[in-house]
């Protein structure tokens, strides 16, 4: 029987099954940060139960690290004490953690593929909904709660049911200054964040072959946000050339092994998806949302919808209820939105290819007045790189903060945030009511919209800019 | 865990779709080490007014016929976004044990279990009827059966649920799913085993 990728991956890490219960899937690869794990370690202790295999373990401290003044002593004494939590539970079980002072710390999505600890074929949790972005790599990788963290680390399996599999096909050509956030928020325009609930997408076609790794990243970790169980790419060539010598990327003849395996593992030619959504490539203009729910977006020479536009009842009250929390008009022209706040960065654009972007239209520029504009690298690696190629240099001459590393102002847990009232065009994947400070009025979009808007003052069509 | 038993409970009632985990419980409740004490930030930027402390008398679950709520009636698409089982746990300590709704985000429904909360799928007309049912005479109680998957309403807009049979079985029992699977080590051995022989890259 021909078989997607998913179906493949599944049927690899089936365990056991009870009659009457959920399959047990092996998970390979887990990964952790500070928020959602303390309580999982609680729970081990109380029940006296080890870490089954503390090699499978990577650790960081990202989402409550300030991403200036680090030197100093973390103020926030709560948060303090939920990253000196987090390197006693690490110490005490054995785990690899990129605590705050090591150079290979930064947001935990970015980390990871950076040392090559995911690869195609591996089931891979993390108790964070953005674990889909993993899937870039062919890996099965999704978010679990906390008590499936302590599960995981007992046992090194989840009792799982089986998703339905979505094929979301983006054939065509992106074009100039249009990337693969504008495709990931495209999707979600057309499936809604309840679309792919059940579902595990796999996206391929055109426009995904042609994205780098790190866009394929973004795509993927985006899945969540159209209610996907995960998002996944099938592992090429471009897979290999980025793993080929990462400190934990197979080596020697182990490597030619695993290139074998990596290479039956994508979809059968014929295998039957449950849905099937194609999108082009060439009719994605760039993005930018315009309410409180990622599904809530449109192209940027596109206006603000009037509720009356939806023939859905919920659609429609969400509408009324957005515009409202947003202070938005129908009918207003999305590039005569003026915005405070410009913020780069997060597990959906903090790598480098995401500052290359923005600093190829931040180059030159001023940020505009009353405008405050962050860039916050996803690590310590991408910090360094950009600096190595002058794009701090970039952005400090163009009027922005450039920041130390971290999730910062993505959800705003770290102390960056935005004050009541005050829109923000943000590279980060939530438009969520509150999530970037109480009050404050996200809007998503691209690395390059981003830094465009910075300096315009608000959003600007920069598919017309040369 | 504790037993989930056949009960009669006030229904709050929440017409709201894709309410998000971010609202549940806000981001700066999140860097707690404990599992408890989350109930009193539930839905923190809805239910206090500006001063963070006193209530916001527009908020629904602040109504005083639903005080003492164990039933949360919701719209579509709840609990959506971050993966914080947060989330649950301020649901379940502020008092909650059932939530009915049409649908859920998918990490939110398993993290519902975990914590002995019964996320209960309603159809679109199942669900309506309960919501005007609860307009028509707010503090009203529903009875929830589990055993028998039935929610029983005075005016009789009841419906039988569907849920996983494992999953009902746990809640009714109180079992610890880590106990569970770890009565099947001796699989986990086996299957780990065979799994270091055909990628042994992943063990190096």
């Amino acid at each position: 029987m021909k078989k997607t990728m998913y179906e493949k991956i599944w049927a690899s890490h089936f365990v056991h099954q009870e009659p009457g219960q959920a399959p047990l899937l092996y998970v390979d690869r887990h990964l952790m940060h500070e928020v959602t794990s303390p309580q999982a370690f609680e729970g081990l202790r109380m029940a006296k139960r080890p870490v089954r295999n503390p090699h499978s373990i990577l650790a960081t401290i990202d989402h409550c690290v300030p991403t200036k003044d680090r030197d100093l002593p973390i103020a926030d004494p709560i948060a303090k004490k939920q990253i000196e939590t987090m390197a006693v539970n690490c110490d005490e079980n054995g785990l690899n953690l990129y605590d705050m002072e090591s150079p290979d710390n930064g947001v935990i999505h970015v980390v990871v593929p950076e040392h090559g600890f995911v690869h195609p074929g591996m089931v891979v949790v993390c108790g964070d909904s953005h674990t889909a972005t993993h899937g870039a790599f062919g890996a099965l990788a999704f978010g679990i709660g906390t008590s499936e963290v302590e599960h995981v680390m007992a046992t090194q399996t989840l009792p799982q049911q089986k998703s339905k599999t979505m094929l979301v096909q983006v054939n065509g050509v992106l074009s100039k200054h249009c990337a693969a956030k504008d495709i990931a928020l495209a999707i979600i325009g057309v499936t809604g964040t309840a679309g792919g609930t059940g579902y595990v997408m796999e996206y391929a076609g055109e426009a995904i072959e042609a994205l780098s790794m790190e866009g394929r990243m973004t795509v993927c970790n985006m899945a969540i946000e159209a209610g996907a169980r995960a998002g996944m790419v099938a592992p090429d060539q471009k897979t290999y050339d980025f793993l080929e010598g990462k400190e934990f990327a197979p080596k020697g003849e182990q490597w030619e092994q695993a290139l074998a395996y990596w290479g039956s593992l994508v979809t059968d030619e014929g295998a039957q998806f449950d849905t099937v959504v194609t999108l082009n490539a060439s009719e994605i203009s760039p993005q930018v949302t315009w309410g409180t729910s990622p599904e809530q977006v449109v192209g940027v020479s596109g206006v603000v919808p009037a509720p009356a536009s939806f023939d859905n009842k919920g659609k429609r009250i969400a509408c009324e209820g957005a515009l409202k929390y947003m202070d938005l008009e129908p009918n207003t022209k999305m590039t005569d939105i003026e915005i405070d706040y410009v913020f780069i960065g997060s597990c959906t654009n903090g790598r480098i290819e995401d500052f290359r972007d923005a600093a190829e239209l931040a180059k030159g520029t001023q940020v505009a007045e009353g405008v405050t504009a962050i860039a916050v690298p996803g690590s310590f690696h991408v910090k360094i790189q950009a600096e190595k190629e002058g794009i701090d240099k970039i952005f400090k001459d163009a009027g922005w903060e450039w920041r130390e590393p971290g999730c910062s102002m993505c959800l705003a847990m770290n102390g960056d945030e935005l004050k009541d009232g005050q829109r923000c065009a943000s590279t980060s994947n939530r438009n969520f009511e509150g999530r970037q400070g109480k009050g404050g009025r996200t809007h998503l979009v691209s690395p390059a919209m981003a830094a465009a808007a910075a300096s315009a003052g608000r959003f600007v069509d920069i598919s017309k800019l040369g | 865990m504790e037993q989930y038993k056949t009960h009669e409970s006030i229904a709050a009632l929440m017409n709201r779709n894709n309410v998000d985990t971010d609202q549940i419980i806000p981001k700066q409740f999140l860097k707690k080490v404990e599992r408890t004490g989350f109930g009193v930030h539930l839905f923190h930027d809805w239910r206090y007014n500006d001063d963070g402390v006193t209530d916001n008398p527009d908020f629904e679950l602040n109504k005083p016929a639903f005080k003492g709520a164990k039933i949360l009636v919701a719209g579509d698409n709840f609990g959506c976004g971050s993966s914080r089982e947060h989330a649950p746990w301020a649901i379940a300590d502020y008092g909650f044990n059932t939530i009915i709704a049409t649908s859920y985000a998918d990490i939110f429904y398993n993290n519902c279990f975990k914590n002995g909360i019964l996320a209960i799928v309603a159809d679109e007309s199942e669900l309506d009827a309960l919501m005007q049912e609860i307009n028509a005479s707010e503090g009203i109680s529903f009875l929830i059966d589990l055993e028998n998957q039935m929610v029983t309403t005075p005016a009789g807009n009841g419906f039988s649920f569907k849920i996983d049979p494992f999953r009902k079985e746990n809640m009714l029992k109180g079992l610890d799913d880590i106990g569970l699977t770890l009565k099947h080590v001796d699989k986990i051995d086996e299957y780990e085993e065979q799994h270091k022989s055909c990628y042994p890259w992943l063990w190096a």
